[in-house]
């Protein structure tokens, strides 16, 4: 499965190995969510809105900022309408971090670190993200909130209208690659030369260009940002499907959808940046030196759906769906066959 | 669709890019100061001395915010054989500045220059009965006052200085 064991001379069998790697994922995606949230939604939003964002907490620059949002949030009343259907009222926020887990299964963070190789990486990462749909339906509906249900049934037809694009802008990048395993996709950036000079590899953002905007787009709806927040208009629907969720269950959501950008971010510079690769790095120093290039790349993508999330207007419900059904599949497509020829003629 | 809005779009971001890399103005209050303006509206202040008790400010201020209670005294004569003359003597002069405007009408309304602004700001208390500052207090603002700024070239100087 994994060589990690044999690298560190370390005698541990398979389940102890897969318990230890759940355990660092679990860990990470909350840590993830509160450093892109700190980073991006605290500190970055506020300078380009000509402010300093969170300064005291914790003394340098408010670092303790969300650490202390959420010890607060813990200590909130645990309020559930009367209504509302209890066991899917609680579960549905969990259903939306289980499948941002899930996905991070998948994401080589080194040539050996990751949670399981699979030969169908990006398949099973991108059906594993759609089920983050049901935790919003779920929500929605057992809130006993006609606005919920509302809310909800105009997110999920956002998420999955959005769908398309994101898997049609990934198809592109495994016809170059010419496999759908992450790993190999890396490796084939990683191996690649530019015409003949393979001084950074080969990332596909240069000829996937198109791609890179598809995905970009996609998953900035797949994550109801704006300017494809509609379902969660703050200002506007009061969270919409989110609406009746207090306390430790909102906490939930924020995670999950912070989570979730942390993944397609991590998914995107994967597929586009070369992931964990340097180029001419390989074996040990690639597994120990993977994480951190791999988190570089992923905050530079993730500064870029932050900031596009911060200057945009949000699109209205009908508007988002024309974007997606009558623009982004399209050049979806026209991508695909692009791509196809070229790989077949050179 | 995007012909036209591409340059805007791009544009946008372009302003968001540049307010983020410009840095804020915002002055971080309990750890940085920032220097009040001239003839900021901070805290009034009584020169005792100066005040005839002749009730002006008390009666123009809209919020009733200032009590005064004075009595009168008797002095010798300027000259010998002459009436007694008669002082009016400051008992109580309290302004309270939980209901204080800061309209500033009592200073202008002053005949005797005896109020004063002060830029002073930072005086706010946990108890709202420490608000009514007394004729002590109100005399120890007076060290706040800062001189008075200049006059423009030209201008007339009539009567008080």
């Amino acid at each position: 499965m994994s060589s990690l064991p044999h690298l560190l001379a370390l005698d541990i069998g398979w389940g102890s190995t897969l318990a230890i790697k759940t355990i660092i994922v679990l860990a990470i995606i909350p840590a993830g969510a509160l450093i892109l949230g700190y980073v991006f939604l605290l500190k970055v939003m506020s300078h380009m809105q000509s402010r300093l964002g969170p300064m005291d907490p914790g003394g340098f620059h408010g670092w303790f900022q969300l650490i202390g949002d959420g010890i607060k949030f813990l200590q909130k009343e645990d309020v559930m309408p009367a209504e509302a259907d209890r066991r899917v009222f609680a579960i549905a926020p969990a259903v939306i971090v289980i499948s941002t887990f899930l996905v991070f299964a998948v994401i080589p963070v080194g040539p050996d670190l990751v949670v399981k190789h699979l030969d169908v990486g990006v398949f099973y990462a991108l059906a594993v993200s759609s089920l983050s749909v049901i935790g919003v339906l779920m929500a929605g509906w057992a809130s006993a909130n006609k606005f919920a249900l509302l809310g909800a049934l105009r997110a999920a037809a956002q998420l999955i209208a959005y769908e398309l694009p994101l898997l049609l802008a990934v198809v592109g990048v495994v016809i170059q690659a010419g496999t759908t395993s992450l790993n190999g996709i890396v490796l084939s950036q990683q191996n690649g030369a530019i015409f003949g000079w393979d001084g950074i590899g080969n990332p596909f953002i240069l000829t996937q260009f198109v791609g890179f905007a598809l995905f970009l787009v996609a998953s900035q709806a797949e994550l109801t940002q704006t300017p494809f927040d509609m379902p969660v208009a703050e200002t506007e629907l009061v969270a919409g499907y989110m609406v009746e969720y207090t306390g430790f269950r909102f906490l939930f959501f924020f995670i999950g959808e912070f989570g979730t950008a942390f993944a397609f971010a991590a998914l995107a510079a994967t597929l586009f940046l070369g992931g964990y690769s340097v180029p001419g790095v390989y074996g040990d120093w690639a597994n120990i030196l993977g994480p951190f290039v791999l988190f570089a790349k992923l905050m530079i993508i993730a500064f870029l759906m932050f900031w596009v999330r911060f200057t945009y207007p949000r699109l209205r419900e009908d508007q988002l769906q024309a974007v997606a059904w009558k623009f982004l599949i399209p050049i979806g497509l026209l991508n695909i066959l692009v791509t196809g020829v070229f790989k077949v003629a050179f | 669709m995007a012909r036209k809005k591409l340059p805007g779009l791009v544009g946008g971001l372009g302003v968001t890019l540049k307010t983020m890399l410009k840095p804020a103005v915002t002055v971080q209050y309990p750890h940085e100061k920032e220097d009040p303006a001239p003839r900021a509206r901070g805290v009034i202040a009584l020169k005792e001395e100066n005040c005839t008790v002749c009730m002006l400010c008390a009666r123009q201020c809209p919020d009733w915010c200032i009590y005064i209670e004075g009595h009168k005294e008797k002095r010798p004569p300027r000259r010998e054989g002459g009436r007694d003359r008669t002082v009016s003597v400051l008992d109580r002069f309290d302004i309270d500045y939980a209901l204080c405007m800061y309209c500033g009408i009592c200073v202008e309304v002053c005949p005797f220059d005896a109020l004063f602004w002060s830029p002073e700001f930072e005086y706010s208390e946990s108890n709202i009965a420490q608000l009514l500052h007394d004729k002590v207090k109100l005399g120890e603002w007076m060290e706040t006052v800062p001189e008075p700024e200049p006059l423009e070239i030209g201008a007339e100087t009539k009567g008080k200085k």
